[in-house]
């Protein structure tokens, strides 16, 4: 079977800051892919060439079979509509209500009549844990939990097939983040979700994460399994999992 | 590219004991939704203590914004006593299912408006007026907090922001000077020429120079300035302390220990309080010589003798009076924009408002101080 994205021999720089040299991973359908590496290591540079915010200077982006580096118009448009992003900081739009936000998709694509928008709005409000006065606050009266709730609402709006994460439980209480952990599980599960996330929680890793990839020296390091991963010798792998938080997890297991 | 999609499609059969049946088929997805929906509403508005089956066999596909307006109608359906018996769900509809209703509101509801439309206008005209007096308040507290910041700074001088000072005159002041220059000078023009046309007339030429020796300086000048002023760097205050309230850079400063009176407000106001007297003086020559250019070409008066009769008729206090204007006109143009930046709140779109607001403001302000400054001087007989 073909991989819904596939990423091959992609570089890129910025300015004489080179942060890809030659990134090669594939995601297949249905599963959660995540995407590790130290900060700086350019996970969200490459979560924004996936969504195509950005282009790499070579290489090759491959998306639902459709070669980023030379979509047209329109299919560039149909793209936009096949996936759902939260960004790293939220990106709400700071002029509009929690609801608006969340509606404004379906709003300008779907053309739903009013109380039927609003159903669903509400609905995904409440599916990602948010309290229903929210609705009606503006993304400068959230904390920054909610922030990430509320755009994953806004991002599953549309239900899409492709879900991008830029670190979805960073800034949330265990509790919280189990709870998301959970959620995106059950999403995937019932929705037929593919999830790529950029993550640092190795609780997410461990109980939620299909297979991963590990940027670090400007490449892929290793991709797979947890479990194959896990085994490779590369010392950033090795610091990554072995260190005292790693251990610490890898004891408890699953 | 993708294959069609379905239309998502229901038929309603009815059986001879009167039971209905619902065959729902295609894909109920969000973006090809809106065809069925007239459809659901047409034939299930009316329907009450009736039995119903509806059968999802034939969806191939279903997204949750489908299942909304499923359960949207059983809610509905069960409201007016009918009986519903949901058939055909597979096994990732069925969970689905759950899900929804899990979180969507049995009760489906529709927002009422509360208050009559006869109203509208007197609560509109009392928000109006709380605001206005809530803003007026903010004001005066925010001129107090500055004062007192003022105080404190000048018992230690050495704490004074004189580099902050010097740069925002040079943004405020000296870059200013070509836009002032042009302004000013036209309206030296404008005044000469307006003037001539009428004293020609009277052959009355040379008292187009009392005209525009005293009422550019006293004036036009300080106006003139203190608009361009206001709409140059008033809304450039509002726009740099609203993005720096928005980013939360004042939050950072304020627990850095850094007063943000004292090292946003005071050395803007104190900078425009200083520069915009000493850009008075300069549209005041510049005005003067516009007048003189038109009345050279114009009305045959010369250069010496323009001077010569400048000299006799423009007291040296109508300078006195434009050039004491400049202080206060830049201290409210100053305050009112810091005021409003700080004002700026939650999105990005408040920094425009306000920045319009404060400009607004500012002028308002302006002019109303100069007609004050007319009133007491007229009154004082200077
Ligand atoms: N617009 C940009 N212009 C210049 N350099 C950039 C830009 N965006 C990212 N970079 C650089 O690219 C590198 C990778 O950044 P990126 O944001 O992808 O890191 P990351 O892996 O997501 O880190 P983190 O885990 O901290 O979010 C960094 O060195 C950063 O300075
Ligand atoms: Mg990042």
């Amino acid at each position: 079977m073909n991989p819904v994205i596939k990423v091959s021999n992609v570089v890129t720089r910025f300015g004489s800051n080179l942060v890809h040299d030659g990134i090669n991973l594939s995601v297949r359908q249905g599963e959660i892919y995540g995407l590790l590496g130290g900060s700086g290591s350019g996970k969200s540079t490459l979560l924004r060439e996936m969504i195509m915010l950005q282009r790499p200077q070579s290489g090759q982006v491959v998306v639902l079979g459709h070669d980023l580096g030379n979509v047209g118009r329109e299919e560039a448009a149909w793209l936009r509509r096949q996936w759902g992003v939260l960004f790293q900081a939220g990106a709400l739009y700071s002029s509009l209500t929690v609801a608006e936000n969340v509606g404004i998709k379906l709003k300008e694509y779907a053309h739903l009549p009013k109380n039927i928008l609003q159903e669903i709005v509400r609905m995904k409000i409440r599916m990602v844990g948010l309290p229903d006065y929210a609705a009606d606050l503006y993304p400068a009266e959230l904390s920054g939990g909610m922030i990430k709730r509320a755009s994953l609402a806004r991002a599953l709006a549309m239900d899409p097939g492709l879900l991008f994460l830029d670190e979805p439980t960073s800034g949330l209480d265990p509790i919280g983040a189990e709870a998301f952990d959970k959620l995106i599980l059950e999403l995937r599960e019932m929705l037929n979700l593919t999830v790529v996330m950029v993550t640092h929680d190795l609780d997410s890793i461990w109980t939620i994460v299909d297979r991963l990839a590990v940027l670090g020296d400007k490449k892929v390091i290793a991709e797979g399994s947890l479990k194959e991963v896990m085994n490779q010798p590369h010392p950033i792998i090795q610091k990554f999992f072995h260190g005292e938080r790693g251990r610490i997890r890898v004891q408890h297991g699953k | 590219m993708k294959a069609l999609e379905h239309q998502p499609e229901v038929t309603f059969l009815r059986d001879e004991e009167g039971n209905i049946l619902l065959a729902s088929s295609g894909e109920w997805r969000v973006a090809t939704l809106k065809g069925v929906i007239p459809v659901l509403d047409r034939h299930l508005r009316n329907l009450s203590r009736r039995s119903l089956r509806w059968d999802l066999f034939g969806i191939s596909s279903i997204d949750s914004a489908g299942m909304v307006l499923i359960e949207y109608h059983l809610n509905l359906l069960a409201k007016k006593g009918n009986t519903v018996e949901v058939t055909g769900a597979s096994q990732e509809q069925q969970q689905l299912y759950e899900m929804v209703a899990s979180y969507i509101s049995a009760v489906p509801d529709v927002p009422q408006e509360r208050e009559s439309r006869f109203l509208r206008p007197f609560t509109h005209l009392g928000e109006s007026v709380m605001v206005f007096l809530r803003d007026i308040n903010a004001f005066l507290s925010f001129v107090g907090e500055n004062f007192v910041v003022l105080v404190l700074l000048l018992l230690q001088p050495w704490k004074f922001r004189y580099r902050a000072i010097i740069k925002n005159i040079q943004d405020a002041g000296v870059r200013a000077l070509p836009i002032i220059t042009l302004t000013s000078f036209l309206i030296g023009v404008v005044i000469a020429y307006q003037g001539a046309v009428q004293l020609q007339k009277f052959g009355a030429n040379i008292f187009v120079v009392d005209m525009i020796g005293i009422s550019v300086t006293r004036e036009l000048a300080p106006l003139i300035t203190a608009i361009v002023v206001a709409g140059r760097t008033g809304s450039s205050y509002t726009a740099q302390i609203g993005v720096m309230k928005i980013t939360q850079e004042i939050d950072a400063m304020r627990i850095m220990g850094f007063e943000p009176h004292r090292f946003l407000v005071l050395p803007r106001v104190i900078a425009v309080m200083i520069a915009l007297p000493l850009m008075i003086f300069f549209a005041d020559i510049i005005g003067i010589a516009g007048g003189m250019l038109v009345a050279n070409l114009h009305l045959n008066i010369s250069m010496t003798e323009f001077i010569h009769r400048l000299q006799g008729v423009l007291d040296v206090k109508h300078v006195w009076i434009g050039v004491a204007k400049g202080p206060f006109f830049a201290w409210l143009i100053a305050m009112t924009g810091c005021f409003r930046g700080f004002q700026v709140s939650r999105d990005t779109e408040s920094i425009g408002r306000y920045t319009t607001i404060s400009v607004v403001n500012a002028i308002f302000l302006v002019i109303a101080c100069d007609a004050l400054f007319s009133v007491i001087l007229t009154e004082l007989g200077i």
